[in-house]
């Protein structure tokens, strides 16, 4: 914790010196939620994203467990209402630059980025993105699929309005092309753009900058990133995806053809204090269970291996959704860890093992997902740093009290919700965004109540140092 | 094929002794099979290497030492070199092996080697192969 | 430069060969391999048990004759040895009780202060003389020939002693493609070819014997390339034990990358002993136009 949260318990404020508005770092499902919650609650929130649209990675998902719920058709709705709610305003391909300040006067300077188009003008016609000539690995596709250097990030982005991509743009790199400002209709490409910085007060901040999976490189051992269909859980998703690289079809990123031995590999990093993180990610049984079914019903005649050491499946309705997997589709779980993965003529050798019949187990699989483990978003440990509270050895924000304090972290005013707090699913991501929300709107709330002002934040400052 | 378990099996002086020679935590192994899912011997093993470890978690002294699998082991640490929990198993195998080989037990039968079998083999075979498994 | 070299029993026995085109190809790449007067055997393995010292005592004689002649480093050729000279001195480095028991009861000895350094010739051909250097040496490279490495275990693990990424190594890849030979791939590169289980189990090494030969010949190579006498023995005898019992067996010759450094330094055939192999290399080397 740091030097600040020890300083005298009570902070003055009063209605006139606190600001309720609200800052929302992050635009996935936690995000999302929390600021939904907070503006239907009447208070102004300023949502801010870093990437050109909000949804996260939720909205890279496919079908969701364990109802398998269009993740597009569960989240368009909500991206809309955030785009149109009133007390919403939505800054996206902007980043939080600086915070100073306290609680209830927390002085905040947003970049927004140099987007080279004038989002306020363009009308989302989709000309520019067709006439462009650059094409590019697609950050959302995981670079399974491509984009243009003007590009809309996917089809329901919101808002539904470009960005360029100045390190690909053919004009901003040698001066050529320009196709994309001679179609617009309204003038909106702006090739002089430049990052822009504004400044506001929110008296209350909640962090939802969400998570990443582990990183390719340290993966070695498995292939991934040397063997093409060797590919994360993310990327699976990429490929169930209707709107996907392969239009929702399972095909091998090296040839293209259909899979028909499908080997899936939870706890890549995760459980691994030697080559990895020693924590469970926590989605990712439930999420293979989930890939092993989408490949069945995909496709009928292939066969889904799952290498697993326990399955975890405690939400509501999760044990159900794993064995219907076993029973109604076929998957076969192999009790053991993989200790190897090579190529060899065109397949991907798995060599496993099955405890419960001891056997080493060898698979001539076509394609290989690895469940890689979850860990914080890029730039996690810089944010925490701007806003002065602190993380994990790993990068996950701390909170106040890990049981009765979920919500909150250390400092008065900043609060937590999703992933960058630690790994959840996406009911519990909506329950702990609702929970931060609760705790914005109450301090925001207590002094419209008339009561006094410190008392809200008395509480707040006491968690800390009561660990249990 | 029962167990009975109690203080007394788990804590045995076997299992002790085990930790002593190894010098490795026995129970920080889950039981994974990442081991046995890489090792070379497998083949010819009639238990896999992960539940000769398993066996001694449980006090199981007599299945340990009597088990095939820990005199084919070949010492190559491709185990303990990707165990996720950081248990060397090879120093594991090895204990085992020498509270059997302490009790003046030989596991390979020098005097039946023929000669031409001696004279063939690199120096270096003869001497790692009874290095393991004489006492 | 000159370095103190540790031979090892097999060296001098089975695996002359190795040693000669070793001593021979160093030479011409600049380095003076000089042979440890009075070293004894390493006593390969390395004990892995944490009550044995007296295991360790042979292994750190070793160290102690490289002090003797004021050196301080060794290089060795075989694996195995330094493997456990590796994790022997690793050993008394980081237990220093253990090295004063050590010491005190080799009392006739001077005692070792930890100090030695112990390298794989592959290590200073790689580290301190650079493969290219080595290219510009090379007089007659190996065009067409088609090598598949075979790294074993000892060489690379633990990764404390290793001398390249245990899972995905490259030192002898890089090696044969200085002297102008194509590596070829081998995913049994890593895997263990039985080592001393071949004393009395030459079936279980055999098995594994015929994994790492076929697929090296999968992937098209026409040799496999060694650095251990063991993995040489295993892999050279017990496929031709293997030929023997089925038919339609590959035969791929198995060579030092020694012997292969020497012929691309126009050193000859002279000193690569290859009379001494069991599956024959010559027919291969000398159709290549090497021999």
């Amino acid at each position: 914790m740091s030097e600040k949260l020890k300083t005298n318990p009570s902070i003055e404020l009063s209605m006139e010196t606190m600001t309720r508005r609200a800052l929302v770092i992050g635009g996935g499902i936690a995000g999302m939620q929390t600021a939904l919650d907070i503006a239907d609650a009447g208070y102004e929130v300023i949502l801010v994203e870093r990437e050109p649209s909000i949804g996260g990675h939720m909205i890279q998902l496919s079908e969701t467990f364990p109802t398998l719920d269009c993740s597009q058709c569960i989240m368009t709705p909500k991206m809309v209402e955030v785009s149109q709610h009133p007390n919403i305003r939505l800054m996206t391909y902007c980043e939080v630059e600086d915070v100073a300040g306290k609680v209830g006067q927390f002085d905040v300077t947003i970049k927004k980025k140099a987007a080279y188009v004038d989002r306020e003008k363009c009308t989302g016609c989709g000309l520019c993105n067709e006439k462009c000539p650059t094409k590019v690995s697609s950050e959302f596709d995981l670079g399974l699929g491509k984009r243009k250097a003007i590009y809309v990030p996917f089809p329901q982005a919101v808002p539904p309005k470009p960005v360029i991509d100045a390190d690909n743009c053919r004009f901003l790199k040698n001066g050529k092309c320009g196709v994309c400002k001679k179609v617009c209709e309204v003038e909106a490409i702006d090739f002089e753009q430049t990052d822009s910085f504004v400044e506001d007060r929110v008296g209350a901040i909640v962090v939802a900058t969400g998570y990443d999976l582990y990183a390719k490189e340290k993966v070695s051992e498995y292939g991934y990133g040397q063997y093409p269909d060797v590919i994360s859980g993310l990327e699976f998703e990429r490929l169930l995806s209707a709107s996907g690289p392969t239009n929702g079809e399972i095909r091998r990123p090296s040839d293209g053809r259909v899979p028909k031995e499908a080997v899936f590999i939870q706890c890549v990093g995760s459980r691994d204090q030697e080559k990895g993180v020693p924590y469970c990610s926590r989605v990712c049984c439930m999420y293979t269970g989930k890939h092993a079914m989408l490949y069945k019903h995909r496709v009928p005649d292939g066969q889904a291996y799952v290498f697993y050491m326990d399955i975890r499946a405690d939400g509501k309705g999760y044990e159900e959704f794993v064995q219907r997997g076993v029973e109604e589709d076929g998957t076969l779980y192999l009790r053991g860890r993989v200790s190897r993965v090579f190529q060899q003529d065109g397949k991907i050798v798995v060599w496993g093992a099955d405890t419960l019949t001891r056997k080493k187990i060898e698979i001539a699989a076509d394609m290989v997902v690895l469940a890689t483990a979850i860990v914080p978003t890029a730039g996690a440990r810089e944010l925490a740093k701007k806003l002065n509270i602190t993380t994990d050895e790993y990068g996950f924000y701390n909170e106040a009290h890990l049981k009765v304090h979920p919500a909150e972290s250390g400092r008065p005013g900043i609060f937590l919700a999703g992933c960058s707090h630690s790994p959840k699913d996406i009911p519990d991501t909506v329950a702990h965004a609702g929970c931060a929300a609760s705790k914005v709107t109450t301090l925001f709330s207590s002094l419209r109540a008339g009561s006094d002002a410190t008392d809200s934040l008395t509480q707040l400052s006491a968690t800390e140092g009561r660990e249990g | 094929m029962q167990a009975k378990l109690s203080c007394a099996t788990v804590q045995s002086d076997f299992v002790k002794k085990v930790e002593e020679l190894s010098g490795q935590d026995l129970l920080a192994c889950y039981q994974c099979g990442k081991c046995s899912a890489g090792c070379p011997i497998v083949e010819e093993a009639e238990i896999l290497p992960n539940q000769v470890l398993r066996l001694v978690q449980l006090g199981q002294k007599e299945d340990a030492l009597h088990s095939k699998t820990i005199w084919l082991c070949a010492s190559c640490y491709t185990c303990m070199s990707r165990c996720p929990r950081g248990v060397d198993l090879s120093k594991v195998m090895e204990a085992l092996r020498q509270i059997v080989l302490r009790k003046n037990f030989d596991h390979v039968k020098i005097s039946e080697l023929s000669r031409k079998t001696i004279e063939e083999l690199p120096p270096i075979a003869l001497v790692s192969n009874f290095r393991k498994f004489t006492g | 430069m000159k370095i103190h070299y540790y031979p090892g029993c097999t060296l001098k026995v089975t695996a002359t060969q190795f040693e000669s085109s070793a001593i021979a190809s160093a030479r011409a790449v600049g380095v003076e391999m000089l042979e440890l007067p009075r070293w004894n055997c390493c006593g390969t393995v390395y004990s892995l048990a944490s009550d044995d010292l007296m295991h360790q005592l042979a292994p750190i004689r070793n160290l102690i004759r490289v002090r003797n002649e004021n050196g301080n480093a060794v290089t060795t050729l075989c694996s195995m040895c330094l493997n456990t000279l590796k994790r022997a001195n690793l050993l008394v480095n980081e237990d220093p009780e253990k090295r004063r028991t050590i010491n005190a009861f080799m009392d006739e000895e001077e005692d070792y202060d930890g100090g030695i350094e112990v390298v794989h010739l592959l290590e200073i051909l790689r580290d301190r003389i650079g493969f290219e250097n080595i290219r510009e040496k090379v007089t007659n490279p190996l065009k067409d020939l088609r090598a598949s490495p075979y790294y074993g275990c000892l060489l690379l693990r633990p990764e404390e002693v290793g001398i390249d990424k245990a899972e995905s190594p490259t030192v002898l890849e890089d090696l044969l493609q200085c002297i102008g030979a194509e590596p070829t791939d081998n995913p049994f590169k890593t895997e263990c070819c039985g080592s001393y289980q071949t004393v009395d189990k030459a079936d279980l090494v055999m098995e594994k014997t015929r994994d790492i030969i076929s697929w090296a010949a999968r992937n098209s190579a026409e040799c496999v390339v060694v650095s251990c006498p063991l993995c040489f023995f295993n892999l050279d005898r017990r496929q031709k034990d293997l030929a023997e019992r089925e038919t339609g067996a590959i035969l791929l010759p198995v060579l030092y990358f020694t012997q292969l450094l020497a012929l691309a330094l126009g050193l000859g055939a002279e000193v690569c002993g290859f009379e001494m192999h069991v599956v024959d290399p010559r027919p291969l080397l000398s159709g290549k136009g090497m021999i």
